[in-house]
Order: C-alpha cells, then structure tokens, then sequence
C-alpha cells in the first residue's frame, strides 16, 4: 500500500491544478473586468453599429436613350427603443409634421410582434418609412432632442412618363417569403414586384454594403471599426436600356384609353419588344413611396383589372390573323400550293356543317385568300389536312402535325419574354380532342380552329411575333423588352433566332396575300402612302360583341416593326385594329404622325366602347 | 430489485454536493434568461421561450436525480460494459445520420426532441473505465491493460470525430487525468502539456515580431521555455541545485544579454543564441550524467531535444504540410485570422461583453451586449459572458470559485471511496468536469482556443444539463452506498 499512498497524494497536485485554473480565470476576469476601461468603454452602449449601406437601384432608359425610371432620396426613420428613454410624442408628431394619432399606431404596429416578428428593443426598427427630403430635414435639426431616433437613406423610384406601367413595373417591400428565399433580402428592404423590376431584379438591385461604426456612451458615431476595414462599399444596380420606343407607347396607351385591349410592336430582326400597351393602364408614379400600399389595393380591386398586362397574361382568340399560320402550314405539308383554289360561296358549307364569310370573289386561290380573308378557303385546307390519312395514317397524326406547326411559330407555350407572367395560350392536339369527344372527331368537328377560333387561343404577344415571324420570312427571336444590360450580356435566348417548320419561299406567299390585304383587302385602312406594309384583319367572335384584332408590319421588305392590336369588343378587325396598327407603324417608322393622322388619332382616344356592366 | 430498500442511501448520500449543483442549476437559469431575454415583456415561464424549455430540461434533470438516486448503486457496476457497448453504437450510428444541425451530424431527432449521444457517452465511457480499472487483477503499470484503458476512452473519441464535433471529442482527454492518479506517470501528463504549451505558443505568436523587428515572439518564447521546464525538472529529479544555477544564470543570462543587445544595439535574430544554449545545455546534461552516471539527466537530456525537435517539426508540419485552408482553420482557432464572423471575433466581443460588466455588472436582465447578438452562442457555449456582463466581477467569481468547491468536494469524495471503481468514476467526473470548466471559460475569456463545448448546468440545453446530471448523481449514489 506504501506505492497507494503515494499515489493517493496526487490529489494535491489535481486539486492545485484546478485551484490554480480558477485563480488564473479570476485574474484574468480581474484583468478584463476592473484593471482595462477599453472594454467597459468600448461596451458602453452598444460599440458597434451595423450601418447598410444601400446600393442605388439601377435605372432604365428607352431604346433611344431617354430616361424612364431614376431614383429619388428618401428617408426612413428608425428607433432603438431601449434608447430613447422618456419621449414625447406631441413633440416628435409636431416635428415630423406627423398626427399624433397616425404616429401612436405606428409605434404600436411596430411594437406588436405578430406584425413585425423581428422587433427588438435593441435593434434599430422601422418606424416611418420613405418620407421626402423635406418632412426629414427639419426632423434631422432636433434630432438631438430624440435619442434613439436614427435616419436611413434610402432611394425610391421615380418615373419621367405616365407610360410603361405593366413593362417597367415597379418595387415594393420584401414578402416574408421574399425572405426565406433569398437571405440577401432583409424586412424592410425593396424587391422588384411586376415587370421589369421583378424579372431584372438581381441585375437592377445591386449589392448591399455595410459600415461597422463604434459608438460611444451616448449614441454618437465615433468612426469606423478598424478603421473601416470590415466595411464594405455597396454595388451599385446595373442600369438597364429597354427596348421600348417611349413614344410609340404613349401613342398606343392614349389610342387605346377608354377601352380593353392591347397592342404589341416587336421589331422582327431583333425580338425587340418597341411597345406593349395593355389598356387599361396607370400612371406608374402612383406606385411609388408611401401612397403605394393604397394604390396597390385600389388598382387589385379595380373589376377592370388594370394590373393585369393583358399583351402577355390575356388569351384571346386570334380571329383571322390565325389565318396565315395556316396557309403556311397547308403550304409546307403540300395541302396546297399557291395556285390551289378553294370554293367558298357564302362560306365554308360541308355536311350539314356552316362556316359563314362574307361576300368575294369565288373560288380564290391563298393570295386573295388571306387578302379577302375567306372563311371558307382555310376551313377546306384544314378539312383536307386532317382528313389526308393517305399522308398521316390518322387524323391524331394530322393533329398533332398540325400542332408541331403551331407550336414552331411561338404558339401554346410561353415565348419566354423576359417579363413575370407569361401566359401559354392554347393550342389542342389530339389528345386534347380525344379526351373531349371521347376518340369520336374529324376535321369538321374541329374546323373553327381555322380560322382561329375555337379552341385556339393567344396572347397579344403571340400574335406581334407571329407578325415578326412573318416579317422575317420564317423565324423570330424570342421577344424581350431589356435591350441592354449595363456590362453584362443579354440572355443567349434573347440574341439566337428560332426557325419554323415554314421553309422562306412559303412565307413569300403569305407576305404577298398580307399586302393584297393592305393594297385592295381587308386592311385597306392601314396604307401609308410611302411605306410598303403589310397586315392581316382580325374579328373573333365571341360572346358579346366581336373582338377587333390586326396584325402586320412594315416595311414589306427588310421590316422594322411588326405590331398586333386587339381590341376586346371592338367589332370589325377594320374598325379599331387596323387604324391602331397603321397609327403605331407610322408612329414608330417615322417618329410622328401626318396631321391627318393626328386628326384620327385623337378621332380613336376619345372613341369609347360600351363594355355594359357585365361582369368581368 | 433495482430500488434500494433501506433508506441510508438519504442519509449518507452528500447534500453538500446536493446543494451545489441546485446553486449551480439556478444561476445556470437565471443566466439563461438573461441571454434569451431579448423582448420587452419577459415571460420565462413560457415553454416557447429558452428559459422556459431550459426550466422543463431542469425539472427533468431534479426527476432524474431522485431516481438515479433511488436505484441500486451495485445496477451501475452491473450494466457498466451494456451501457458502454449501447453507446458505441449510438455514436457509430449518429454517423450516419442524415439529420444535419450546423453542420454537425451528433443528434438524434426524436420528434420535439433532439439528443446528444455524445454528452450520455461521457458517462458510459467513465463507468465502463471504473469498472475495468476496478477488477482486481487491472494493474495500470502492465502494457496491455494501459492500453484497453485508452482503447477505453479513444474509441468513442474518434466516433465523436467522425460526427464532425472535434469539441465534444477533446473532453475525453480528460481521463488521461483519471488516469494520473491511478499511477500513470506524470512526465506523460507533463510532456502532453508542454507539446500543447508549444504548438500553441510557438504557432500564435510565430508571426509577431519583437520589438527589435528580428526575433520571433512565438520562437523565443517556446525556446526560453524549453530551457526554464529543463531546469526545472533538472531541480526536482536529479537534486541538482549548482547544475541549475549553472543553466538559469548562464543561459537565461545568455539570452537576456542577447535580447537587450538586439533591441538597442544591432537587432538580430535571437533565437539563433537561444539554438546555442539549448545545444549548449544538451552538452551539460550529457557530461553531467556520464560524470554522476544517473539516468534522470539523460530523461531530462531527452526532454529538451525531443522538445526542440516537437517544436520545430510542429512548425515546419504547420508551414509545409498542412494545406491552407487547415492552416486558415488552426490559425482562427487560435484567434489569429481576424474574421469578423469566425472565432477572432467572437472571442473579441465575448471579451468585451464580460469587460463591460464591471465590477457590480449590470444587473440581471441589464445586459446589452449579450442581447445585441453580439456574441454568439450567447445561451449556449458563451453563456459566461452573460455572467461576466450582467453579475460582473463578483458574480463571475462567484461562479467560479462555486465550480472549484464543486471539484474539489469531488476529488475528496472521490478519495474516500473504497472501491477503485468509485474512485475511478469520481475522478472521471471531476475530471470531465473541470475539462469543460477550464476549456468553456477560458475561451469565454480568450486564453484557450475556441473549441464549442457546453459550461455544466449553466449552458442551454437539455442533453447537457442531463448528461453532466447523471454523471454526478450517479456518482453521488456510489457514494452512499459505499462500505464503511
């Protein structure tokens, strides 16, 4: 036992060693806590501040390099509340200019944790929000009389037109989900919410910076934490260029006020969007600082739906600008060839089975066709189309080739503009038709789809490209309205050209039926003396009273726009479409109206139509 | 069976420890509060609050010590290996376990509840250690048995690692303390700190020049060290008192002359002069044990080379082998790299947290800097700073000095156990004890590096509060029931 016990004594040696730990801990914490005043001072009231530095958003400009959205100083004000101590509200509402009432259910809001999760009476918390330079400045002279109270800059937007509204969108505060999403967002800051500023968002915001700045006793900034070597400066927002020809826009919103519809100019060789009017409209400058939150609910309840862009998020019959997809696609199966003639007495009238269409010369080949608009001469295409079981064995094969069509020339599918929302439109196929006559179907059960109603539907979109598509002689580029991003390249997407199942020389076809239309057709009301275009009518039935639709371009060789008009219950394609498309073409080609025009321009803007108070 | 049917276990269980721990527990709490408190109307008693589930882990933990109390002592001798080998596989199975918590694979989420294997291991690991130790045949001095003891305890060590939670994995050192008062010997223990003296000191500080712009803090420093540890030994081990004046007064003296000459004449690099001395005092050791032909001198020659070589292998294996981005890992564990959201900066604004406290503190619930999250971690491993900064100095203390009663009530109740088992758990608990004590806190103050390991009973948590609770009431059930 004699080795035990002297193993027993290594106790001692534990014990010192535990007493010296804690000895050693004590001075130190003697050491930190009385001996050194840096840390008590460098406490004192919270040390470090975390400043965010925002970044300005980048601005837009239109494609001739005018300013359309910029940013303006406003000011947040926010409050450490475990700072501020004894306060007076009469005071603070008096100086900010402020009712007391409004101020007191601010401070509660912000309080109340099941509005705002984060609060703390430690941190620094929203209390107003966006004030103008002015309601802040005489703020900013007594803020020494408001310990706690601190002010933030921060930008919000602004916009130089009343255009635009559905394209360049606007920004709003961050959602809860916004959050979760993207940890960049914090509350309070601000997300693109529609158009471009949602899609661009992450080009448009920039990149937050932070300055760590030490205070003392009392509040006050006294530099930065190591000399600001942890701060970081914030990135500024890419600017962007849109493609949107300012005027054109503003021309189109004013031609389609008072009425529900849209009109879409694309420029065919690039995919340029040059304008998207969805009627009806708001002036974007109503979006913007604290009168936003009532705007917003205003514009959502409104039954007219003004948020809505119809050009994009609207399917509508395409009526008879359907037409030429398919006289290219009876051209390119070999239905057809330009010289087939179709009867058309009256209109298309098989087995019991009655298209109507309106008088012409009978029979007519596609030329005159697409130039009168016959009902019956597309209605026989298709008939032979998806009856030709010699080619396709089926009239599911016949279908669904006509659907790859379809589809090939930007149809049932999103075009991938690079805008929120994009609806697909609707193009059947067989399975589609299967389903809904349970396998029991033909061509003439599915005739309308000819003439593009029906099942058929598209978006104003749509339809521009397949004006664009038509210009081009046989491809697009997907549409998008961001022509440039400041140093940084465009989306492949947007630069590469999507070609149709159409060889060219069929398209030459069409072009040639498109200009008959404007020279002696349908659309004769679109002519402009010394540009050369071409256009295509539109009357989709309906319910109610018809809906006027037009799509062409212009010049017919080498084009520099192709536009769709749609008119919700304007009647005859001739009767708004037509004018509307001429309006815009020479608009844009030629950067102002001819007095005439300017004559039936302002004739247009004061029509209104008669929408009754059915509901919507 | 499992219950105890008389009632001396009440009597002669230590209501001295007893009381420490419900002290301990309470301020554990109110601390606690003060960390989560974060609102303006504190509601501790709310289970959706920390204090308020910290408060229901607590109740748990009083239900648990009364019935670990109330259970046969000899069912812990029993079941010693079984829990150990239950363990083993839940830390082998919490490898794989697809459940991510920070990066860190260590829990068992059992619907509400998510548990810590490890803190239970600790446990098993020390009764599984007390019951081998305790056999009758075990001697520690025989090769095979000192290796199953470390088997013992590096086993789950390594499991813990694989979990990726190195920190929980470094308190198994602890029983290498166990192990030093069942006879191994001490120069292990000596050797181990000095080789953590070194690699510390000698890494922090490579890169901080002297004032005279030549001499690396880090390198004199080690140096200085090796020859005041070999004169030391030389004292105790070989009796040697001329020997030793010999080496401070010419050595220290050599350095200290060479350091002044540096700083105010032609600066140089020191060390080169401290290399000459530790050679130099090699020499001496190596004469004076042909000369006295006692093999003390040639342990203490080997010490001083062997620590030389450590230190400069350490070096070149932290410069040449490691990758950089472990280089960058080691570097912010020892609060080199200043990353203002790695361990620097921690450890800076949990050092400013408890300097702001003051002497008085700043009251319960006053603090700011803990509720400004400022520190991180404020509830759980850097729960000492709500301490230092809301109880101040004196509070601090308190809880300290609390802590050294606690162990030391446990190395005397360790000692008067009749048993090598009971004594060997008790040391076991201590010493698992003061590893968190001293690990926790010194890097709360910024002397040890930052290694993620709980505060006993005062960090938030209920796997911990539970495992450091059954690892002292089970130790005080021992207790009662020992003989005599």
């Amino acid at each position: 036992m004699e080795r035990d016990y002297q193993l027993s004594k290594r106790r001692y040696v534990i014990a010192a060693a535990v007493l010296l730990v804690v000895a050693l801990y004590i001075l130190r914490l003697f050491a930190l806590q009385i001996l050194n005043d840096d840390y008590k001072k460098n406490a004192d009231s919270n040390a470090f501040l975390r400043k965010v530095q925002y970044p300005s958003r980048g601005v837009m400009y239109d494609r001739t390099g005018k300013l359309l959205v910029y940013n303006q100083p406003a000011y947040d004000i926010t409050v450490v509340m475990k700072e501020v101590g004894t306060l007076d509200t009469l005071d603070l509402a008096r100086t900010l200019n402020l009712p007391i009432d409004y101020l007191r259910r601010r401070f509660r809001d912000m309080r109340d944790r099941r509005l705002n999760p984060g609060y703390s009476p430690y941190t620094n918390q929203v209390l107003l929000t966006q004030l103008s330079a002015e309601e802040c400045g005489s703020f900013q002279e007594k803020l020494f009389k408001f310990p706690g109270f601190y002010i933030q800059r921060r930008t919000i937007r602004q916009y130089n037109y009343e255009a635009g509204a559905h394209i360049l969108g606007d920004i709003g505060e961050v959602s809860k989900g916004d959050i979760e999403k993207d940890d960049y967002y914090q509350q309070g800051d601000f997300i693109g919410n529609l158009g471009v500023e949602r899609s661009y968002e992450e080009y448009l915001r920039g990149e937050k910076g932070v300055e760590i700045l030490l205070r003392d006793a009392h509040g006050r900034i006294q530099g930065h934490y190591m000399d600001g070597k942890l701060d970081k400066d914030a990135v500024p927002g890419k600017n962007l260029t849109l493609s949107l020809d300012i005027e054109t826009q503003r021309l189109g919103e004013r031609l389609l006020e008072g009425k529900i519809g849209s009109i879409v100019a694309i420029e065919p060789s690039t995919g340029e969007v040059l304008c998207m009017v969805s009627s009806p409209t708001y002036d974007p400058r109503i979006m913007v600082g604290r009168s936003r939150g009532k705007s917003h609910l205003r514009l959502a309840a409104d039954p007219w739906k003004p948020l809505l862009n119809r050009a994009i998020m609207g399917a509508y019959p395409p009526g008879s600008t359907f037409k030429t997809t398919q006289g290219l696609t009876f051209l390119q199966e070999g239905i057809i060839n330009p010289g087939t003639t179709y009867p058309c007495f009256g209109g298309f009238i098989y087995k019991g089975l009655r298209v109507g269409c309106h008088g012409h010369p009978s029979p007519l080949p596609l030329v005159p066709a697409i130039a009168t608009s016959c009902n019956g001469y597309f209605c026989w295409g298709l008939y032979y189309m998806i009856g030709a079981r010699s080619k396709y064995g089926s009239v599911q094969n016949a279908m669904n080739t006509w659907r790859d069509y379809m589809v090939s020339m930007g149809f049932g599918y999103p075009l991938g503009i690079d805008l929120p929302g994009e609806k697909r439109g609707m193009i059947p196929n067989a399975s589609f038709y299967d389903k809904a006559y349970r396998g029991s179907w033909n061509g003439l059960t599915i005739i309308s789809i000819a003439i593009g109603q029906g099942e058929v539907t598209a978006t104003p979109l749509q339809i521009a490209n397949l004006g664009a598509t038509i210009a081009n002689r046989g491809y697009f580029i997907t549409p998008h309205v961001v022509k440039e991003i400041e140093d940084c390249p465009l989306d492949t997407l947007y630069r590469e050209r999507r070609y149709t199942k159409v060889d060219r020389q069929y398209y030459e076809t069409v072009v040639q039926g498109m200009r008959a239309a404007v020279l002696g057709g349908t659309c004769r009301g679109a002519n402009l003396p010394d540009i050369e275009v071409c256009g295509k009518t539109g009357t989709a039935q309906n319910r109610g009273k018809d809906h006027s639709a037009f799509m062409g371009f212009a010049p017919m060789n080498d084009p520099k726009i192709a536009v769709a008009v749609y008119v919700e219950n304007g009647g005859w394609g001739a009767t708004y479409g037509v004018p509307i498309g001429k309006l815009i073409m020479e608009q844009y080609l030629k950067g102002k109206l001819s007095p005439e025009d300017e004559v039936l321009a302002t004739d247009i803007q004061n029509r209104r139509i008669d929408y009754g108070i059915h509901e919507r | 069976m499992a219950y105890t049917k008389d009632s001396t276990v009440w009597k002669n269980v230590d209501w001295w420890t007893i009381a420490l721990y419900v002290v301990l527990v309470t301020c554990g709490w109110f601390s606690i509060c003060g960390a989560s408190y974060d609102y303006g109307d504190p509601d501790f008693l709310d289970f959706g609050t920390r204090a308020g589930r910290q408060l229901a882990w607590i109740g748990c933990s009083a239900g648990l010590g009364f019935v670990l109390l109330m259970l046969e002592d000899r069912l812990y001798d029993t079941y010693a290996y079984l829990l150990y080998g239950i363990l083993l596989l839940l830390l082998f199975g919490t490898i794989f376990n697809p459940h991510e918590i920070k990066g860190s694979r260590s829990w068992i989420v059992l619907g509400p509840v998510s548990l810590q294997p490890a803190e239970f291991a600790k446990f098993a690991t020390a009764l599984a250690l007390a019951k081998f130790m305790g056999e009758y045949t075990f001697t520690l001095s025989r090769y095979r048995h000192m290796l199953a003891c470390l088997l013992l305890f590096l086993l789950p060590m390594v499991l813990i690692v694989c979990q990726k939670e190195t920190g929980s994995a470094l308190v198994y050192l602890s029983f290498f303390l166990v192990l030093y008062r069942e006879g191994m010997t001490g120069s292990v223990l000596f050797a181990g700190i000095c080789m953590v003296i070194y690699f510390i000191v000698g890494i922090r500080f490579s890169a901080d020049l002297m004032a005279d712009g030549c001499t690396s803090w880090g390198e004199f420093s080690v140096l200085a060290l090796i020859l005041l540890f070999s004169t030391l030994l030389l004292g105790t081990y070989c009796d040697n008192q001329k020997a030793v004046r010999h080496l401070l007064s010419v050595g220290g003296g050599l350095m200290l002359l060479s350091l002044l000459f540096s700083l105010y004449v032609i600066p140089f690099d020191v060390t080169v002069v401290q290399a000459l001395v530790c050679g130099a005092m090699v020499v001496y050791l190596l004469y004076l044990f042909l000369r006295e032909r006692l093999v003390n001198y040639l342990y203490i020659l080997l010490f001083a080379v062997g620590s030389v070589g450590f230190f400069q292998s350490a070096d070149y294996v932290f410069n040449e082998v490691l990758e950089p981005h472990q280089q960058i890992r080691i570097k912010v564990l020892l609060g080199m790299e200043d990353d203002p959201t790695g361990a620097g900066y921690n450890v800076n604004q949990s050092k400013i947290a408890i300097g702001s406290g003051g002497f008085w503190g700043k009251g319960f619930l006053n603090g700011t800097q803990t509720k400004l999250k400022y520190v991180p971690e404020q509830d759980t491993d850097f729960i000492f700073c709500t301490v230092g900064e809301e109880q101040g100095f004196v509070g601090a203390s308190a809880v300290l000095l609390l802590f050294a009663v606690l162990i030391l009530r446990l190395v005397w109740l360790a000692e008067r156990q009749t048993t090598r088992f009971g004594r060997v758990y008790g040391y076991s608990v201590l010493s698992i004890f003061f590893f968190h004590l001293f690990v926790n806190v010194g890097m709360v103050l910024g002397i040890t590096p930052v290694i993620g390991i709980p505060l006993p009973f005062f960090s938030y948590g209920g796997s911990s509060l539970w495992g450091f609770t059954i690892l002292l009431f089970v130790f005080l059930r021992i207790d009662a029931g020992r003989e005599g």
